[in-house]
């Protein structure tokens, strides 16, 4: 990738966070961590890799995500904002009882949300049906789903591993966010999903290795998804929680929490909106 | 009355003839597609089913992506799976976001016989009715199970399609219209109105011939689609008789009975008495005995009946 362009991916990612913060601190409650560590995915998605339109957010052929673990709605409100299909200045309305922006994705109510999510396991299966779809017609468009890496601790996620390997859904990638920590702590503690290698391999996936916050790699991961034809691909994206906001790094009590006054003067330095 | 037939019969074979009239219907089934019948679907458009394996949850998941694309899908297992084991999924995936997806549920009820009680489902119509927008329908026969499909098909938006696996007389004619959340008044009568549902709409109306022959005057109505309840028929009944039997082959808590009594309790209290299964599990044994064991036969009804009138 070229450096401009490098520059302004960073600078997009860098305008995520910052509405991540900003939706989390003004409704005092919502899921930081999770959201921070897939900020540079979801820049990636919506300005390098997905096909969508937010003037037409609901265009047929367009590329969809489902964001299979939907507490990390932050993340993908605030990159929907810089993408245009929402103001950005609403991320401040975030859980609030008179906004459309809910705790978890409401795709009835927000403009580019594919799908409505927030019960771990069941959005990766409704990724697949997407590319079900896409395949019986005969269409070019992508599905992608990320998914936590504590919700592969779902049984359903392996019931539609097993579906989309068996039907052979090559316009399918999931991302896998590993960020190594789920709400009780490391997830090698609290039920080891690993080695996510060696069993998606072994339902039949293609496997990616990615640095969640390296968009050379994301882009390298992409491009390798999009050239397998006969098995649907999943990234491994290696990311840290709570990346960006230097209290936040992997520190599970971020998980679920929302920063003081003084804290969030804190993260909107590291962010670069103060001097 | 013609042959028998299983409800679950006159859904596969629906799907079939709709399937021709509809490219964007598509079938899902969780390793039973011989049970359910959405086997003579595939055996019609084998490119439109998808067999899940036996993985409902993502089944249920599927069906919504499907239903997000422009498909009408047709998910099917049994009620116990259906309803039972996949309520969240359909809760939140097909509910919440209100999605298009028809889950045909197949095997409902203690008439799935020797199988026992494990998969003897009684519970499916309170689940289902509990979900905010999803509309919950109960076919009585062959024909009402045809139309049934047809208007989930036309309908826009998640419907619950409840199946059983014994075979039941055809009570509907060739006639019969078949309406979203109306019900069906069967035979007129002054002394008590027996509100039924499913298979045991059969069983009322024999009930109101064991009542007859007491001199006792009951009307029947049948309540094929429970949630939109047709509050206004069952008020108009309850103004007319003064005493209410419902008859479910479900548990007495949270089906057609309580929507009834629900009903009623606001509108125009009026005394309800409800035959169902009370409050236990199925067991094994042949479906037909099943129906006197658990009490739901046209004699209980009858009974429960004259129990009503004396509350009056």
């Amino acid at each position: 990738m070229d450096t401009k362009r490098l520059g302004e991916l960073k600078e997009i990612a860098r305008k995520v966070r910052v509405g991540i913060i900003d939706a989390v601190y003004s409704a005092s409650s919502g899921h930081p961590g999770g959201s921070l560590s897939i900020a540079d995915l979801l820049t990636y998605l919506y300005f390098e890799e997905m096909n969508v339109d937010p003037s037409d957010p609901k265009a047929e052929g367009r590329d969809r995500l489902v964001l299979s673990k939907g507490h990390c709605a932050p993340g993908l409100y605030s990159a929907l904002a810089q993408k245009g299909y929402i103001p950005v200045e609403d991320l401040k309305t975030f859980r609030k009882t008179s906004s459309y922006l809910q705790g978890h994705p409401d795709m009835k109510h927000t403009p580019g949300v594919d799908m409505s999510s927030g019960s771990l396991g069941q959005g990766v299966s409704v990724s697949c049906g997407m590319a079900l779809s896409s395949k019986l017609d005969g269409k070019n468009n992508r599905i992608y789903a990320i998914l936590g890496d504590g919700e592969t601790e779902e049984g359903q996620v392996w019931e539609a591993a097993m579906f989309a390997a068996h039907y052979g859904l090559s316009n399918l990638c999931w991302i896998v966010d590993f960020n190594g920590l789920q709400i009780d702590g490391p997830i090698a503690e609290v039920m080891n999903p690993a080695p996510y290698e060696g069993k998606f391999s072994s339902f039949g996936w293609n496997v990616i290795d990615a640095d969640a916050h390296d968009f050379d790699s994301l882009e390298a991961a992409f491009k390798s998804a999009r050239e397998c034809f006969d098995r649907p691909s999943v990234i491994i994206s290696r990311s840290v929680k709570g990346k960006g906001v230097s209290f936040m790094e992997n520190n599970v009590a971020w998980h679920g929490a929302a920063p003081n006054a003084e804290q969030y003067e804190i993260a909107m330095k590291d962010l670069g909106e103060r001097a | 009355m013609a042959d028998k037939i299983a409800t679950r019969e006159a859904y596969g074979k629906a799907l079939a003839e709709f399937g021709a009239e509809y490219d964007n219907l598509v079938v899902l089934d969780a390793d039973l597609a011989a049970a359910t019948k959405t086997g003579v679907f595939k055996k019609a458009f084998p490119d439109r089913f998808f067999d899940c394996g036996i993985a409902e949850n993502n089944m249920i998941g599927v069906a919504v992506g499907l239903s997000l694309t422009g498909k009408i899908p047709f998910a099917s297992s049994f009620a116990m799976f259906a309803a039972g084991r996949s309520f969240e999924q359909v809760r939140n995936s097909v509910g919440y976001p209100r999605c298009n997806v028809k889950i045909g549920a197949t095997h409902a009820g203690i008439t799935v016989g020797e199988d026992g009680a494990t998969h003897q489902c009684c519970e499916d119509i309170a689940l289902m009715r509990t979900i905010p927008g999803m509309v919950v329908i109960n076919p009585a026969d062959a024909t009402e199970a045809r139309l049934a499909v047809k208007a989930a098909i036309d309908y826009n938006g998640p419907v619950y399609l409840r199946f059983g696996r014994m075979a039941v007389p055809v009570i509907n004619g060739e006639d019969y219209k078949f309406e979203l959340g109306r019900g069906v008044k069967l035979a007129d009568g002054d002394d008590v109105a027996i509100i039924a549902t499913g298979i045991e709409v059969e069983q009322a109306l024999l009930a109101r011939e064991l009542l007859k022959n007491e001199g006792i005057s009951a009307s029947v109505v049948n309540i094929h689609t429970i949630k939109p309840l047709d509050s206004d028929l069952i008020v108009a009944e309850a103004a007319k008789c003064g005493a209410i039997v419902t008859c479910e082959e479900h548990t007495v808590i949270g089906g057609l009975g309580a929507a009834v009594c629900e009903c009623l309790s606001e509108k125009r209290p009026t005394p309800v008495l409800r035959v169902g299964v009370n409050d236990t599990f199925g067991r094994s044994g042949p479906a037909k005995e099943l129906v006197s064991y658990f009490g739901l036969d046209a004699a209980s009804i009858a009974e429960k009946a004259k129990a009503a009138i004396a509350l009056k």
